[in-house]
């Protein structure tokens, strides 16, 4: 089937088979590996990406589902350099071995979106579907939440 | 790993042209709206359509809207759709309080209220509040449409009683002054299903609607509590009264999630808070909704 969409800017046009999945299409096909793979059910958040500026789980994404619309990676928001928040979670040391940080990258890019002044509940809220077996979360809280207006409570 | 079953895939672009290849396909149909659950399934090979129809281009599933004291819900609204309504939040905060508890942000980006009660697994979070609400659910199907009383929804263990040719189009809820409280037990705070829920509305004149998730093959509804509370107000005696008759009303199993008696023991106890919260609520006072009372 033709799927046309845009990936970090630019404009894919693809066949591809119903049952092939958005994650592995991205990754495979149209060579973007920040999304990971991880559970493959929802769960771990290491596929995130933003479409139409929201997140969503790539491994839950038919490729098909997201034809004419806008896909946005970790790739995709540091063509011109890294973003204020991905400069705050290198100064806090947030990620160690960095399998989850695409994911947490774009899950805190939209909460900034949507909330530029998070407190430290809604950062919890918000990145509660992204798992780190890493660092313990708080090196990743402490940044998004240097990124917002200094994260009152 | 990829999804091994292969299958065809259309995108209707009117509800008559997805009811017609509903009718007219002559292999196993699934619809599609968020995919949150199908995609998994079909992952897992839980599902084996010969075909998938997804409704997303469908127009006019996408309402949320008051129209009169009725809450019209279309069956494509998400639950971070839900939460970020100022309708939602004025009207039927409740919604927004049990949606807020459904998986994480990148799932309630995508997965819709609808998809949740069609999928109808135990655990389902709009279950219980949706039977609270008297919800009525709106299919329609080659016979035209139908109005399913929520009551009559869910059939058995992830069945409901829509018909394979049927597409429900939305939801209606009933508005009148109410409080209400959905208590969800998760094993952790954060993204969990439910080992156990409770959903409450509460009108005027001592008048409850009582709904339980993830303790029953289904969500379920519990008239006998909701007649025991009738028409008299509630104090710490009523609350021993109707506590007492949980275990007779629930059927709980033992799986990863919980044990069968740990999830009885904790209806027990959100039941007896939910039923203050919500009570406080209509009143005007108790906890605002969003606070998680377990």
């Amino acid at each position: 089937m033709d799927l046309k969409l845009k990936v970090n800017g630019e404009d894919w046009a693809l066949d591809v088979a119903p049952a092939d999945v958005l994650l592995d299409v991205l990754r495979e096909r149209i060579g973007v590996k920040s999304p990971k793979i991880g559970c493959e059910r929802g769960d771990c958040g290491s596929c995130t990406i933003l479409m139409d500026g929201r997140t969503v789980r790539s491994c839950l994404v038919l490729a098909i589902e997201v034809d004419g619309h806008e896909i946005t990676t970790v790739e995709g928001i540091s063509y011109e350099g890294f973003s204020e928040l991905q400069n705050l979670f290198l100064q806090n040391n947030s990620f160690q071995c960095g399998f989850c940080a695409p994911g947490i990258v774009l899950a805190a890019t939209e909460l900034l979106d949507h909330n530029p002044n998070p407190t430290r509940h809604d950062v919890q809220e918000a990145l509660a579907g992204n798992l780190c077996r890493c660092t313990g979360y708080e090196p990743i809280i402490e940044a998004v939440l240097a990124a917002g207006d200094g994260g009152s409570e | 790993m990829v999804i091994a079953r292969e299958f065809d895939y259309q995108r209707p672009d009117t509800l008559a042209k997805a009811i017609q290849i509903l009718e007219e396909y002559p292999g196993s149909v699934r619809l599609l709206a968020g995919g949150t659950d199908l995609v998994a399934w079909l992952r897992d090979d839980a599902v084996a359509p010969d075909l998938v129809v997804d409704i997303k281009d469908v127009p006019g599933l996408h309402a949320l809207e008051l129209e009169g004291e009725t809450l019209h819900i279309g069956s494509l609204v998400t639950f971070t759709e839900l939460i970020e309504s100022e309708l939602v939040r004025e009207h039927a905060p409740l919604l927004a309080e049990m949606a807020e508890t459904v998986a994480s942000q990148g799932i309630r980006n995508r997965a819709t209220m609808v998809g949740n009660i069609c999928s109808a697994v135990p655990s389902c979070d709009a279950g219980p509040v949706l039977l609270a609400y008297d919800t009525t659910v709106h299919v329609v199907g080659p016979d035209g449409e139908r109005s399913i009383d929520i009551n009559d929804w869910f059939v058995g263990l992830r069945q409901t009683a829509r018909t394979d040719e049927e597409v429900v189009t939305h939801l209606t809820i009933a508005l009148r002054p109410h409080g209400g409280v959905y208590v969800k037990l998760m094993r952790y705070a954060g993204e969990d299903l439910a080992q156990a829920a409770v959903g409450i509305v509460v009108y005027p004149g001592d008048e409850y609607r009582v709904a339980f998730g993830a303790v029953a093959p289904t969500p379920i509804r519990s008239i006998r509590i909701e007649e025991a509370l009738r028409g008299r107000p509630l104090d710490e005696s009523l609350i021993t009264d109707v506590v007492s008759m949980v275990r007779s009303e629930i059927s709980p199993i033992t799986d990863m999630r919980a044990s069968a008696e740990y999830r009885a023991r904790m209806t027990e106890v959100m039941l007896k808070r939910g039923l203050m919260a919500a009570t406080e609520r209509l009143a005007g006072t108790g906890p605002a909704y969003g606070t998680r009372l377990i």
